[in-house]
């Protein structure tokens, strides 16, 4: 035996990443998630299958990242745009969205309401990270109290800005939601929780047993300006203190 | 066999024509004149097979039409004017991506919410559009009979073209009765290598309304405008009635076209030479007639359920050549073929 036969690859890029350096911002949430993704659905064998629809902000470009057949969406309109692909194409295609808070939640909260309330059979993947990253930092839908941001520079006051929106909370009252995770992505223990979510909801959506939505607690350095290991170390601590990781819909309700 | 009669109502005649060509997705929400055709299609489309839902906001309909749309199956949305305002940002869209469907505009009076009367205010935002450089074709039917015909067309057009085709009618033209025949043009079909499946066994496709470059985006509106120019050069669509020795010529699309027509024809009986141009299609704007078929022309007279949208279309397309005329009002207003009779009347002594 020589010694190449010995070598054994234990890691390396997932197929579904066409192999471009993120274009993201040093310590940015988005390329684990979409490392997280396109792990998944290497594991699943489901590649050929996905059709995706990104959204805007950071992830606009997200699609110059993965292989499979994509398209984009407007601002908020991408539950709205998955709903007409699901019900034009065959049931066993797998459908998901990638959208940020201020897409998901203020401008596209109808659409993700909605989409939710009729159960349709996509997947959500909702990228939390308090801020608007790809404006400069501005109030999100999701930003918390005291948070200090371009557009609430003496820090989120709920008399002038409301309270944060905890989506998933929101989501759990609606019985067309079937699937509802929220999850970290801080430390190594988090991210195999967050795989194992992101798991369940494509299982979930092949199962045909509907609305699926998996929340990431995710670090914007930039616009928190700090470290990207201390953007980290506030998303662990303070908003998980705001938004509780766990199943909030456990994806057995029919 | 002869062609059979029937009886139909406008906005009815839209939908059934629409599944005849081969339509089999409609999404929209409830408004006034046009909620006729969502509730046609909730009942015909799942008899057809076909897929009918109601969304929760005109912004999400149009959003769910891109989402059939990137599929390659034919799909219409239906709303009437403030729904399009609404659906101004997802038209945009479509056009950037380079997706084909159809979408009508049974418009009301506005603006704001305005009441349900029939109007022709929307031509401004059927043919002048939303954000962005994008053309839609917009066709402007002035019967049930056309509401069918066109309706037929607009999917072959959108498909031929990649791009939304627009119907721009009224509440009158939707919710009247009348007798017509059932189209027999057969839909044309198309090879939609664009569309997305899922990419198996094949690189994965895109459609993309936002390029990574400034260069792109140019490169982007450059194609786009190779295409509006091709569709203006070869969709104009119009009708014309006495205009060889007209010297004064009414210009009236949809139902002030039928209106005027009627004033027209009295006119000739009176002997005052009218004639009238009725635009088809509003986008192109139908040049060819203003400038071959009228020699004599010495006035012009645009007739419209609005302040005068139109205007500046006629103008252009006369050229300098002789004075351009308005009659009409927004709010809901329809004119009477006396008043518009009286018109022709005033402009025959002033020229």
């Amino acid at each position: 035996m020589t010694s190449t036969e010995e070598v054994t690859k234990l890691f390396s890029r997932p197929e579904s990443l066409v192999g471009l350096p993120f274009a993201y911002c040093p310590g940015c949430g988005h390329g684990i998630i979409h490392r997280l993704i396109a792990e998944v659905i290497d594991e699943l064998g489901i590649a050929g299958k996905i059709v995706a629809v990104t959204s805007i902000g950071c992830s606009v470009r997200m699609w110059q990242h993965f292989t499979y057949d994509m398209c984009q969406a407007l601002h908020g309109r991408a539950p709205a745009v998955a709903t007409g692909l699901r019900r034009a194409l065959p049931s066993d295609r797998v459908i998901f969205t990638y959208q940020g808070d201020g897409d998901l939640a203020a401008i596209g909260t109808a659409e993700t309401v909605h989409a939710a309330a009729r159960g349709e059979n996509i997947t959500v993947f909702f990228v939390n990270n308090g801020v608007y990253g790809a404006t400069g930092g501005q109030l999100a839908p999701t930003t918390i109290l005291g948070q200090k941001t371009s557009s609430t520079p003496y820090g989120r006051d709920p008399a002038l800005a409301g309270y944060p929106i905890r989506v998933c909370e929101l989501l759990s009252s609606l019985d067309g939601a079937n699937y509802l995770a929220r999850v970290g992505i801080f430390d190594a223990s988090s991210v195999t929780q967050a795989r194992k979510a992101v798991k369940k909801a494509f299982q979930l959506q092949i199962e045909g047993k509907g609305f699926s939505l998996v929340e990431f607690l995710s670090p914007c350095p930039i616009n928190l300006k700090l470290r990207p290991i201390e953007a980290t170390q506030w998303v662990k601590e303070k908003m998980t203190s705001f938004f509780p990781l766990g199943e909030y819909k456990g994806g057995k309700n029919r | 066999m002869p062609l059979q009669r029937e009886l139909v109502e406008g906005n009815e005649a839209i939908a059934e024509a629409a599944i005849k060509a081969n339509c089999r997705f409609f999404f929209g929400y409830p408004i006034t004149p046009q909620t006729e055709i969502l509730e046609y299609m909730a009942k015909r489309l799942p008899q057809v097979g076909g897929f009918f839902m109601q969304a929760e906001s005109e912004i999400a309909a149009i959003s769910m039409v891109q989402g059939v749309a990137c599929t390659g199956a034919r799909v219409m949305t239906a709303t009437s004017s403030p729904g399009i305002s609404l659906m101004q940002e997802g038209i945009s869209c479509l056009a950037s991506m380079q997706l084909p469907c159809v979408i009508v505009n049974v418009t009301r009076a506005s603006p704001g919410l305005g009441r349900i009367p029939p109007a022709q205010s929307d031509y401004f935002q059927a043919t002048k559009r939303g954000h962005g450089d994008f053309n839609v074709i917009v066709l402007a039917p002035a019967s049930a009979q056309e509401m069918a015909d066109l309706t037929m067309v607009a999917f072959d057009l959108a498909d031929e073209y990649r791009n939304p085709v627009m119907i721009l009618t009224d509440g009158m033209l939707g919710e009247m009765m009348e007798t017509m025949v059932w189209p027999e043009r057969r839909p044309r079909n198309f090879v939609k290598d664009w569309a997305l499946e899922g990419a198996e066994n094949r690189e994965g496709r895109l459609l993309i309304s936002a390029p990574l470059t400034d260069h792109e985006l140019i490169e982007l509106n450059v194609e786009l405008n190779k295409k509006y120019k091709k569709m203006a050069a070869k969709e104009c669509r119009w009708e014309e009635f006495y205009l060889e020795d007209a010297e004064q010529v009414v210009v009236a699309f949809g139902t002030t076209s039928r209106i005027s027509l009627e004033a027209v024809d009295e006119a000739r009986k009176k002997g005052i030479k009218a004639g009238m141009i009725r635009p088809i299609t509003l986008w192109p704007f139908p040049h060819p007639p203003f400038k071959d078929s009228c020699p004599k022309a010495k006035a012009f007279l645009s007739v419209e359920m609005n302040n005068g949208q139109m205007v500046e279309d006629v103008k252009l397309a006369v050229c300098g050549r002789a004075p351009v005329h308005f009659y009409g009002q927004g709010g809901g207003w329809v004119p009477s073929s006396l008043a518009v009779e009286e018109q022709i009347e005033k402009l025959a002594e002033a020229i």
